[in-house]
């Protein structure tokens, strides 16, 4: 039976270490809300989304209440709408109609946001992928609750350096478009290379063609918890600090895989995967940077930052396996700057650079992510990021992805508030030599020679 | 059988335990067992309970536990059990 000690360490990592569940995920495919009437699409997705979702936020509350655990979220995913409205749009603003309904169906259910306003591009655009894509700056501006994401590059298909180029310049006009809310869109817009189908976690979530009619999928986090776990493992050696690392996150993912079975259990919707990620908030003690910090390094960004992240990546993983049926999404710890007070403080005082960021992502999910950069960056340069990025995903075989906030008006050395769980970030500098000539050349980057298996 | 496990933590007064079991009595909860200790003056129990034959709805015994524990001055929390028996529980 229960000892009092047990029930207390769970107790306390709910109170005091903020151990939660970052988010319920509902996917729902509304590939059969395609028709070739605009109104008729934008009436069955409201249907389908209002229908199938309509307890998601209830139940989570109940899960709440009884379990005594935060679900901080719930979400849900759609179908890539470039999929859904290919038929019926014959310009961007038909797709803003979409966008809109999707606002509507999300505030009608009680979820804080819905992903899954995609195109999945990584080898060529079809028409209906370029409405969609161009449509990203207006249906940002115009929707609060919408997420968009644009998958430019995978192992299989190379990186199609088109859509790469025209994200460099979507980018900006969303930040143009949002700029009264210190282009706040850019922060609901992720460029993807490998993008999974089956992610959890906002703003890259959509719902993938090869899954099922709907799908519950959980997100877990906890940095918080493995922070002040290993504070009892302070000047041993890594046999040890890995083992602490294990042992916590096989903890947190018991959690998340309870209430992933709950979820599923009582909305009578198939249980997906959980996503075993270390998600920070802006909170203290709710910080990956603190846990690199722990493991020590004075702060983030110092050598050995890399080697410390890979390490806790990789433990994370090896203990969450372990202790859920289905893994999947994006799983491994997130280094959002905006969103980690640690990581705030490291790029404030330049200790942490977009450069060592960069190197950061090669170990761990998922990319830069909630970066700000000056608002007169140009164009290209960001398509130059984004290039490198996806690159570094598609040699390695991984998820990589682009969330910069190019804020209109300011420069390096000011700071942008998002607010919420989006936190405040300072603006960073970005490379000033010019890439346009290789960004524009045109076309498509082939796969990588590793990816030939067959 | 359907458990819950009920927390008792905060400042040690008189009939704290005659106060959470005779709610519990009267919502027909049968304890199983009682865990208590006193460490600093702080008293810190726990009780695993059976809410099968539980006359009120689980969501309302988290609630009313919970306000009895404010107006005793301690934290009171009604969690079910598979919280803690998954994730200290291979």
């Amino acid at each position: 039976m229960l000892n009092i000690f047990e029930v207390n360490e769970t107790n306390h990592m709910i109170e005091q270490e903020k151990l939660d569940v970052r988010t319920i995920t509902m996917g729902i495919s509304l590939l059969d809300c395609c028709d070739s009437d605009l109104q008729k699409v934008n009436e069955n997705i409201y249907n389908k989304i209002t229908k199938f979702a309509e307890k998601l936020v209830s139940t989570g509350q109940d899960i709440e209440k009884e379990y005594g655990i935060p679900i901080v979220n719930k979400r849900i995913s759609v179908t890539p709408i470039a999929l859904v409205g290919g038929n019926c749009c014959k310009s961007a603003d038909d797709f803003v109609t979409i966008a809109q309904t999707l606002d509507r169906a999300a505030k009608t259910v009680g979820v804080n946001f819905i992903g899954g306003y995609s195109a999945l591009v990584s080898k060529g655009m079809t028409t209906a992928d370029r409405l969609l894509i161009e449509s990203i700056p207006k249906a940002l501006a115009v929707t609060d609750r919408v997420c968009s994401s644009v998958n430019v590059g995978s192992t299989k298909t190379g990186m199609n350096m088109d859509a790469i180029r025209l994200m460099g310049e979507i980018e900006l006009k969303t930040a143009e478009a949002t700029k009264e809310d210190d282009s706040l869109g850019c922060a609901k817009l992720v460029v993807f290379c490998n993008a999974p189908d089956d992610n959890p976690f906002m703003a890259g979530a959509f719902h993938g063609v090869t899954e099922a009619d709907a799908i519950i999928n959980v997100g877990v986090s906890g940095p918080g918890v493995v922070k002040t776990a290993l504070e009892r493992v302070r000047g041993k050696n890594f046999e040890e600090l890995c083992e602490m690392i294990k042992k916590t996150a096989f903890k947190i993912t018991r959690v998340g895989q309870l209430v992933a079975q709950e979820a599923s259990r009582r909305l009578n919707v198939p249980f997906g995967i959980i996503d075993l990620s270390l998600a920070p908030t802006p909170a203290v003690g709710d910080s990956v940077a603190e846990i690199l910090e722990e493991i020590g390094l004075e702060m983030v960004g110092a050598p050995g930052t890399t080697a410390a992240l890979a390490m806790l990546n990789d433990q994370v993983k090896k203990g969450g396996v372990m202790a859920s049926s289905y893994v999947g999404g994006l799983s491994g710890a997130f280094i959002p700057v905006s969103e980690d007070q640690g990581m705030i403080q490291a790029a404030a005082c330049g200790a942490l650079t977009l450069e060592k960021l960069e190197a950061m992502t090669c170990v761990c999910s998922v990319g830069l992510d909630m970066i700000a950069i000056p608002g007169d960056t140009k164009a290209t340069t960001i398509a130059g990021i984004i290039a490198d990025e996806a690159a570094i995903g598609m040699v390695n075989q991984k998820t990589t992805a682009v969330r910069v906030i190019p804020v209109i008006g300011k420069g390096v050395g000011e700071t942008v508030e998002f607010g919420g769980l989006l936190g405040y970030a300072p603006i960073m500098p970005v490379n000033q030599k010019d890439c346009s000539a290789f960004v524009t050349r045109g076309g498509r980057i082939p796969a990588p020679i590793h990816s030939f298996k067959n | 059988m359907t458990k819950a496990v009920i927390t008792v933590v905060g400042k040690d007064t008189v009939g704290i335990i005659a106060k959470v079991c005779t709610y519990l009595a009267e919502a027909n909860i049968n304890i199983l067992d009682i865990t208590q200790t006193i460490i600093q003056d702080y008293f810190n129990m726990m009780m695993i309970v059976d809410i099968d034959a539980s006359s009120k709805e689980f969501g309302d015994v988290v609630t009313e536990l919970d306000a009895l524990g404010t107006t005793i001055g301690v934290k009171i929390r009604c969690q079910k059990e598979e919280i803690f028996t998954k994730m200290h529980r291979i």
